[in-house]
């Protein structure tokens, strides 16, 4: 049975689009089937973090308007055969979206693929709305600050309130991703600790990924980063966190500090 | 019968600030003010849902017919009138349920709120809202006529607005409001205190008045005259 699975926040910024094509790609790697969707239409950025944006001919407006049927519309990514990407308008506006279109587009996307992954636009509009619609599970992307995780408690209310899951009195199952995770500033009164997150939001965690320039080349590169940096801390944390999505019990690593040895000294001395 | 029947049950609910306008008597001068008020700021009231009371004034059903023609050209858009003759009315602008008490608070959010809530009706008069979820930031939680208990924290940004007593079996980081039609018996219990505002009875205490001690406490708060005080709890 195909998962249909919302990566949204509220905020904007924070990490959906990396954790979208991240995350995508190593479920394609464990060998399922995989489409990623970019739900952000007019600043569409799936393609570009997925280095496809040469290869979109029609999208995901074109294929709700009929000007396209989804296997033309669907882009198979270069380095692994399983891992399909469905692109935004990048000329049209979000009203082009519409309910109807959605529903229907997602219905096919079902019947081919394991996982459909949408890539919410920021925001609580109709855009994101639209995104979260049809999800059977939502991962909640939040980085360690107050606002976003604020956002992100605003966004798991309207889960509970407008998906079509709700409207059937079920529920959308719900993950806590957080990203951009600093572990010299948290705790600091900068950031807000792993621990203070989970409990504010009060849903599981699925992971914690670091904040890393890996993460930048790797969008740079056009690679999401568990293809193109497999050994860096960010793509260890994204695979895990897909490895739990396919309810794989495995520990959660959360980035400690790095050690002081000076202050560590100092401290031992003292006691 | 049903509702006593049926355990629980969902609804939707939507909050609003909804105004109450309230003329003075003589009539004609208040009205003078309103047209001098609706000059400068246009739009103010089309969007707004407004109640009238009109307990106020005394008026025979022709001037209340011309009171209200003339409401309506200016774009008032009227949810209920309270104070007048209610054969006078159609029924879309009878009074509504518990509407006396209602103007004494505010709710500030329009968010549309849905959640699986069961009431409990324990004896015939006191009525418990039993909330299974934690509260939302932007969701706000309406219950006039009880109690409301939460299995579960209320976040930033959202709102309880109970007419008796809140009871927060997590953390309160939003806001509550107690006792809303007036009630200052009304108390709120919470596992841990990091609330944005308390309100009793129409009294409020904002986080700078309280002691920094209280947060992140198991806290009880009470109405002792017109002063909000807190506790807290073992
Ligand atoms: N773990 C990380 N470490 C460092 N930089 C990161 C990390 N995750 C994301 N970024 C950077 O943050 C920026 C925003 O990321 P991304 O586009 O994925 O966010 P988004 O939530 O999709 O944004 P939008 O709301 O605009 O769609 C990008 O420049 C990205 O490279
Ligand atoms: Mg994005």
């Amino acid at each position: 049975m195909a998962k249909v699975v919302v990566v949204t926040s509220g905020k904007g910024g924070v990490g959906k689009t990396t954790s979208t094509a991240a995350l995508g790609a190593a479920l394609a790697q464990n060998g399922q089937s995989v489409v990623v969707v970019d739900f952000d239409i007019g600043l569409r950025n799936l393609d570009l973090m997925m280095g496809a944006e040469r290869r979109v001919i029609f999208d995901l407006i074109n294929v709700i308007q009929g000007s396209a049927n989804l296997s033309q519309a669907l882009i198979r990514d270069k380095r692994l055969e399983n891992l399909y990407l469905l692109a935004a308008s990048q000329t049209r506006d979000k009203n082009a979206l519409t309910e109807k279109g959605v529903l229907q587009v997602i219905s096919e996307l079902r019947k081919k693929f394991d996982w459909v992954l949408c890539d919410s636009p920021a925001g609580i509009e109709r855009g994101a709305v639209l995104a979260m619609k049809h999800a059977d599970i939502a991962i909640i992307i939040a980085n360690p600050e107050i606002s976003s995780v604020r956002d992100s408690d605003r966004i798991i209310g309207l889960l509970d309130a407008k998906t079509e899951r709700a409207k059937n009195g079920q529920e959308v199952e719900k993950h806590l991703l957080i990203t951009r995770f600093d572990s010299s500033r948290a705790g600091t009164g900068e950031m807000l600790e792993v621990d203070d997150i989970s409990d504010i939001l009060s849903i599981p965690l699925l992971g914690v990924v670091p904040e890393s320039k890996d993460i930048l080349s790797a969008s740079n590169l056009g690679i999401p980063i568990t293809l193109s940096n497999k050994n860096s801390t960010s793509a260890q944390a994204y695979r895990d966190a897909a490895k739990r999505l396919n309810k794989e019990d495995i520990p959660i690593i959360i980035p400690t500090k790095k050690r002081n040895f000076l202050a560590g000294w100092f401290s031992g001395r003292a006691a | 019968m049903l509702a006593q029947t049926r355990r629980s049950f969902s609804f939707q609910g939507r909050s609003f600030l909804a105004f109450v306008l309230a003329p003075s008597a003589p009539l004609h001068d208040w009205v003078q003010e309103l047209e001098a008020w609706t000059a400068k700021s246009p739009d103010f009231f089309s969007k707004k849902p407004v109640i009238l009371d009109l307990s106020g004034i005394s008026l025979n059903k022709a001037d209340f017919t011309e009171f209200l023609m003339l409401l309506r050209t200016r774009k008032f858009r009227l949810l209920s009138i309270e104070g007048v003759d209610p054969d006078w009315l159609e029924p879309e602008l009878e009074p509504l349920a518990d509407s006396k008490h209602n103007k004494d608070f505010q709710i500030a959010q329009s968010e549309l709120v849905k959640s699986s809530l069961s009431v409990l009706q324990n004896t015939p008069d006191i009525k418990t809202l039993i909330l299974n979820n934690p509260v939302r930031s932007g969701q706000s939680i309406h219950f006039p006529s009880g109690d409301v208990t939460i299995i579960g924290s209320v976040a930033s940004g959202a709102e309880i607005i109970s007419g008796g007593s809140i009871h927060i079996y997590g953390t309160l980081r939003g806001r509550a409001f107690a006792g809303s039609a007036g009630n200052e018996k009304a108390r709120i219990f919470c596992n841990r205190f990091e609330a944005e505002l308390l309100v009793i009875g129409g009294i409020y205490k904002s986080p700078e008045n309280i002691d920094k001690d209280f947060y992140g406490k198991p806290v009880q708060a009470w109405l002792e005259g017109k002063m909000i005080k807190l506790k807290q709890m073992e």
